[in-house]
């Protein structure tokens, strides 16, 4: 239960960073909140040559919105900084609802948004939200500066599209259309335990409380967040109604193809991701009501 | 290949400078290196919260930060909590609602209930059972916690 040994380096700008990357490549590790990485080293899971610590990549952790109504988080933004932000609150209701669901307070206060995508749990709320959202990342390295979009960025267990000798520096999140509703909601064993099965949804109505546009992506039931597109064009035209949400949920549970482990079976799994569709749909249709054109 | 790395940390006001290897967790390092066993190991890999200490004020788990991570740091520990003799206000509401049995949560609990009240004085009992449900007691049931911590806020000052 103690990591092996490495060379550890704590670089204090980022150029020094990805000249350390550069350098190491594949022999190292990003030492980021170490929620994930530090539990992989304790268990011997993981066993890297080197290890990068990023904490001292201050300009790393910023949240700012952008004048069009975006916003754009920094890597190194602590989870429990993104919780408490004004800005994301109003910005991007669906990012700090989601923050709570993420472990324990003291988790959040060292586990970074950064961390947690480029570790990219298959059972984790913010790869989910971050697809769902259209979120765009940003990642560097010594040749320059790349981004990738959310649909491109998860390749399947655990394994993004950051190259070894990249840095995810930030994500940025496009603004939210008028008449938008969204909703999270997962059942976990206990509570802050990750996600046996979630679903976070978005829906954008037209003046006649019809949906014109939906996003319903399913985690902890496979490799990687998933959207679900049979039942998002199931719901194009719909107004919230008991028959076609049950229409929809039935079409989450009949695609969902996950694996059964020690928290669920795949038949669970199947059946819950067609309920919290529902309810999350139920959830997105009021939060769009409210929303004026 | 390994490295090591002079660190100074101050702990419960008290400051240290040392030579660590980059691979010590700060939990190890506070038991072995300062003999500071208070903070206490169970799963060490960021599951029970028996680590729990401050770090420059908020709760974090030792085990899962280096201690090389908390150079030029403050850290807090339960060492730290009682004042000479008189017990913290959470440690004698811990002990008169017998919040504890074998003990080995506790460190971890007090910490976690400490920074927890400094944010949220006057906390309801459901904030108080969100606020410890990163912490694992095999023991107590946890209500007699819930109620230590309950009873001990509004009498926390510092
Ligand atoms: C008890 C417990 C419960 C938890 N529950 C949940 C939960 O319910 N939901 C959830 O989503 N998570 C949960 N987590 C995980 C937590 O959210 C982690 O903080 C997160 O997964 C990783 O973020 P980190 O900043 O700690 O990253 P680290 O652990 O430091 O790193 C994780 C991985 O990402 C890489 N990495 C980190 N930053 C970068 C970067 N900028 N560029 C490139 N690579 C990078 C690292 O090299 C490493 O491979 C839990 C953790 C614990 C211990
Ligand atoms: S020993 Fe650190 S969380 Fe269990
Ligand atoms: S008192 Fe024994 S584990 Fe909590």
């Amino acid at each position: 239960m103690k990591p092996a040994p490495f060379e550890y380096f704590a670089p204090q700008a980022i150029d020094e960073a990805l000249k350390l990357l550069q350098k190491y490549g594949e022999e190292a590790k990003v030492l980021a909140g170490g929620q994930s990485l530090m539990p992989l080293l304790s268990l011997r899971l993981a066993r890297p040559a080197v290890i990068i610590d990023i904490n001292r990549l201050r300009d790393l952790a910023f949240i700012r919105s952008e004048p069009d109504g975006g916003l754009r988080i920094g890597a190194l933004a602590r989870q429990r900084a993104v919780e408490r932000s004004g800005q994301v609150a109003t910005q991007c209701p669906l990012i700090a609802a989601a923050m709570p669901l993420i472990g324990h307070f003291q988790i959040r206060n060292r586990g970074t948004i950064g961390g947690s995508l480029a570790h990219a749990d298959p059972a984790a709320e913010l790869p989910a939200v971050s697809l769902t959202l259209e979120a765009e990342f940003v990642v560097r390295s010594t040749r320059g500066e790349r981004a990738i979009a959310a649909k491109d960025f998860f390749l399947g267990y655990m394994t993004t599209a950051i190259e070894p000798s990249e840095l995810l520096t930030e994500i940025r999140i496009p603004a939210t259309r008028p008449r938008v509703g969204w909703a999270i909601e997962e059942v976990a064993r206990r509570r802050g335990d990750f996600a046996m099965v979630g679903v976070v949804t978005l829906v954008e109505l037209n003046g006649n409380d019809t949906c014109q546009n939906s996003r319903i992506v399913v985690f902890g039931a496979g490799e990687k967040p998933e959207r679900v597109a049979r039942a998002e064009r199931l719901l194009c035209g719909k107004r919230t109604d008991e028959h076609a949400l049950a229409e929809v949920a039935k079409a989450v549970t009949e695609d969902l193809d996950p694996v059964s482990d020690v928290h669920a079976s795949a038949e669970y799994r199947k059946e819950v991701g067609g309920v919290l569709t529902r309810r999350a749909l139920q959830n997105a249709f009021k939060r769009a009501q409210k929303e004026t054109a | 290949m390994s490295s090591k790395h002079t660190i100074t940390v101050t702990v419960n006001g008290k400051s240290y400078e040392r030579l660590v290897e980059a691979r010590v967790t700060l939990a190890d390092f506070l038991r072995n290196e300062l003999d500071l066993t208070g903070t206490h190991l169970g799963c060490e890999h960021g599951v029970c919260g028996a680590c729990t200490i401050l770090l420059n004020g908020e709760a974090v788990r030792s085990c899962s930060l280096l201690a090389v991570q908390a150079d030029g740091a403050e850290l807090l520990t339960v060492e730290g909590l009682a004042r000479g003799a008189e017990l913290h206000p959470l440690q004698q509401a811990f002990q008169d609602q017998h919040a504890l049995q074998c003990g080995f949560c506790t460190p971890g609990f007090l910490m976690t209930a400490y920074a927890f009240l400094k944010e949220r004085p006057k906390p309801t009992e459901t904030e108080v059972r969100e606020a410890i449900s990163g912490n694992l007691c095999r023991c107590t049931g946890y209500l007699p916690i819930v109620k230590a911590i309950l009873q001990a806020a509004g009498k926390t000052t510092t």
